[in-house]
């Protein structure tokens, strides 16, 4: 199963874990079911159904611009991470 | 035929806009002339912080040869929303607050009112009759006072984020963010974590550092040239990194539909992170709709200073431990960034990089967003980066000292590779990071002996993300067999030439026969901005698949022609070939008509953020310990660039980002009077390194290709301002045994802690 990292702030929803085993194909099958167990973790991520502006998602660690559509594997490694730019 | 893998890729043409730029035929923002064209002048605040009690505009208005004044109140009020700025996610209030203050105003330089007249010199005069009350309130100039709970407020509202979540904590600290890798455990004052593996470490070194707000220093300041047009549509000529990203923020400033904005991207005179926001163009367009004519506005110099974004100036603590086999075993930082008078984002940034460039298992990394009375900072090449390395490749050249271990091998055992996990999470996908240091060991110059007294050679590794983002371009085929290219990259540093180079790599031609173009919004696909060292990179991957989509159509112009199937057709080295029949990609051009008319490619990418870039400096010094004087005695700057397309390009951004990295190192600060006015806002007193200071910067480009791009490229514009303040700084100790942990390295400064240590 595809494996998400949760960020410091979000584990008050978890129960303190940081790492967590999800059934989904895709990133936001992972987000729907996290919420199954773990309910507010859909509101911290998502705004209006997408990703807050500022939040972006991390597969396998490249930095996907597709967001809740990117695909995952059963060995993914999902983080959510702060948006970047550059100069 | 040839060893190279490529034809075209890595070789050295002259660039396409080469003989315009040198002839002086490079059209710029201020080189833009309209019939009718009328000239605007912004009034700016005298004061760091002040609350506008009245604003009366009768007398400017009323002065000969005025055609327009404008204020905040001609900004619309649609209702507040955050919106995506590149650079990070802002409500809208701060946006446009920023382009004209409302109620008070956040740092000195502040717009707040602009004229427009039949010259500047009319304007300005005019400008200066506006009268304006302020209230003076207390300035937060110092970005630990600005997190003190009874610090003087920068804005009222504004409340602490935590990962995009706002807390209830009220105050001047936009945002904190924590990173936690390995075991860590609670500090033992109950707030906060701490990384386990300390206990582990032999050597522990903790410090703090303190870096200056530097401004990127292009010569060419900012301008806008706009007409509001009597259909309703706002036509924008300025300097701007994206024309795309223009056009949007200009559109939420003035609430149109970005349909309604038309922004032509001129060429740029130096950016570096600082022409992403944008300043003058919607004061320009309001003032434009209001005189009906177009309205110019050129930044005088101080205005660049004062009212434009520098990069933050910051605080950050770092406490490294290693054991005596020379493995780190954690790390803990504290990092605060003076954002100005609006919240950026960019301690993020510094906080990904810090360690990037390390395998470390226990870390906890604490950043804190602070807004000042400063300007609003914005990007600067590899934003928030440059000050952080200053502070962790200090701190790491110290442990290797106290180890006895050499600075480069140190760093070697404890180098970051692929899959090494970095302190944001993610793992490293295919990095470069050995490579550049096994590069930096190997060269002449790391191994050349350093003589004489006073002198000290000093190294530092640096890194930077890198971002993917979207481009789009189109190719259409000249019947003369060239090509013409329309993209909607803003070209800061060649990059028509890189990304042309792509094409006609895929294409069988010369870089010669592609002519790109940087097109205006209305005539390209949306293509994010030149920024984040994503251009070559994904502009070029646009125009490999553009390129692909000629092969694909000319491949059934020929089957037409040879009444064969396109797939019995190949194409190789600019010949379509089936059986023994050949023909050259010109002769095929040549007959576009006779088979269906004209060919036209296009390409659309949206690429997952790059694998980054890593970078390394050498420096050598010499300290004049009488007078703190640094004179860089040899330089060489080494970088991964993936796979180098134009390698004197490459170059030129390593040259030009290490000589950066030097005015940061030694020379360029933002001096503050105590009531928070910049005291050296012009290039005669704000020091910038000349070519008497820096000394012929030696490149070495490192290739370790991105397995995800079709020719491996990195970008490389960013990661090489990253290390030179550190290695300096490195280089100075070893010259001296002092160790400055303040950016610049002051010769004040270096001459009071040399006389320290004698005392």
């Amino acid at each position: 199963m595809p494996i998400v990292f949760l960020p410091p702030p979000l584990l008050a929803l978890t129960g303190g874990r940081a790492s967590l085993e999800v059934e989904g194909a895709t990133v936001g099958e992972l987000i729907e079911n996290l919420d199954r167990t773990w309910p507010g973790l859909r509101d911290r991520l998502l705004d209006g159904g997408r990703l807050r502006p500022h939040i972006r998602v991390a597969v396998d660690g490249r930095i996907s611009p597709m967001g809740l559509f990117e695909k995952v594997s059963p060995a993914s490694e999902v983080h959510f991470v702060t948006a970047v730019s550059g100069g | 035929m040839s060893d190279r893998p490529y034809e075209v890729i890595g070789t050295r043409p002259v660039r396409h806009d080469g003989a315009d730029k040198v002839t002086g035929r490079a059209k710029f923002g201020a080189d833009v002339r309209l019939p009718g064209m009328v000239y605007g002048y912004v009034l700016r605040s005298p004061h760091a912080h002040a609350r506008i009690r009245r604003l009366d505009t009768t007398r400017a208005e009323q002065f000969p040869g005025v055609l327009a004044v404008v204020t905040a109140a001609d900004l619309p009020e649609s209702p507040d929303r955050p919106v995506d700025l590149v650079e990070g996610t802002l409500p809208l209030r701060y946006v446009r607050a920023n382009v004209l203050a409302r109620d008070k105003v956040l740092y000195k330089g502040h717009a707040v009112a602009a004229v427009a007249a039949v010259n500047r010199h009319v304007a300005e005069e005019a400008a200066s009759l506006i009268e304006v009350d302020y209230e003076p309130l207390p300035a937060v100039l110092d970005v630990l006072g600005a997190m003190r709970e009874d610090a003087p407020r920068v804005h009222e509202d504004l409340r602490m984020r935590e990962f995009g979540e706002t807390t209830e904590r009220a105050g001047n600290i936009a945002e904190h963010f924590r990173f936690v890798l390995g075991e860590v455990e609670p500090s033992p004052t109950g707030e906060g974590l701490v990384p386990k593996g300390f206990a582990d470490a032999d050597v522990i070194v903790e410090r703090e550092f303190r870096t200056a707000m530097v401004h990127q220093g292009y010569l060419e300041p900012q301008n806008a040239t706009a007409l509001w047009n009597q259909d309703g549509r706002v036509y924008v000529w300025t300097s701007t990194q994206g024309a795309f990203s223009a056009r949007e923020a200009i559109a939420w400033v003035l609430d149109l539909p970005v349909s309604r904005v038309c922004v032509y991207p001129m060429e740029v005179g130096g950016a570096f992170g600082g022409k992403i926001r944008i300043y003058l163009e919607p004061v320009a367009a309001l003032l434009s709709r209001k005189c009906g004519r177009p309205v110019q506005i050129v930044m005088p110099r101080r205005d660049v200073f004062e009212a434009t974004g520098p990069t933050p100036g910051t605080v950050i603590r770092v406490k490294m431990g290693a054991r005596k086999d020379g493995r780190i075993s954690a790390a803990q930082v504290w990092m605060a960034y003076e954002t100005g008078a609006f919240p950026s984002g960019q301690c993020a940034f510094g906080a990904m990089c810090i360690l990037a460039p390390y395998d470390i298992p226990n870390l906890v990394i604490d950043g804190y967003d602070v807004v000042v009375n400063k300007p609003s900072t914005a990007p600067y090449r590899a934003p928030g980066a440059t000050q952080a390395a200053f502070a962790a490749e200090s701190v790491v050249d110290e442990l290797a000292e106290k180890l006895g271990m050499d600075p480069i091998e140190f760093r070697l055992k404890n180098a970051a590779r692929e899959g090494t996990r970095r302190a944001d999470g993610p793992k490293h996908a295919r990095i470069g990071c050995v490579e550049v240091l096994e590069a930096m060991r190997n060269h002449p110059h790391y191994r050349a002996p350093l003589e004489g007294q006073n002198r000290g050679r000093g190294v530092a590794l640096g890194y930077w993300f890198n971002i993917g983002w979207y481009s789009a371009c189109t190719i259409s085929v000249n019947p003369d067999g060239t090509v013409n290219l329309v993209e909607g990259s803003v070209d800061l540093s060649g990059t028509r030439t890189s990304i042309a180079m792509q094409a006609a790599e895929v294409l069988g031609l010369r870089p010669d026969q592609v002519h790109p173009v940087v097109a205006d919004t209305d005539s390209i696909g949306p293509t994010a901005v030149t920024g984040g060292s994503r251009t070559t990179y994904a502009t070029g991957w646009a125009a490999y698949e553009a390129a692909h989509d000629v092969i694909r159509q000319m491949k059934q112009r020929a089957a037409m022609i040879w009444d064969v199937e396109p797939a019995a057709i190949s194409f190789e080295r600019g010949v379509f070939r089936t059986g023994e029949r050949t023909m050259t990609f010109a002769e095929l051009a040549a007959r576009l008509e006779e088979t269906g008319g004209p060919v036209i490619g296009r390409g659309a990418v949206n690429p997952a953020s790059a694998g980054g870039s890593f970078a390394g400096a050498i420096a050598d010094v010499e300290v004049d310990p009488g007078t703190g004087k640094v004179r860089l005695l040899r330089f060489t700057s080494l970088q991964d660039a993936g796979r180098a397309v134009h390698p004197t390009a490459v170059e030129g951004q390593m040259q030009g980002g290490s000589a950066q990295g030097i005015g940061w190192a030694l020379f360029e600060e933002y001096a503050w009077t105590a009531e928070g006015a910049m005291a050296n806002s012009s290039l005669l007193d704000y020091r910038e390194p000349t070519a008497l200071d820096v000394p012929p910067i030696e490149t070495v480009i490192v290739e370790v290709p991105d397995p995800e791009h079709p020719f491996g490229v990195r970008g490389v514009g960013e990661a090489n301002i990253v290390p030179p303040p550190a290695a300096i700084a490195n280089a100075v100790y070893r010259a001296v045994g002092v160790r400055l942990r303040q950016l610049p390295l002051k010769a004040s400064a270096l001459v009071d802690a040399l006389r320290a240590r004698e005392n």
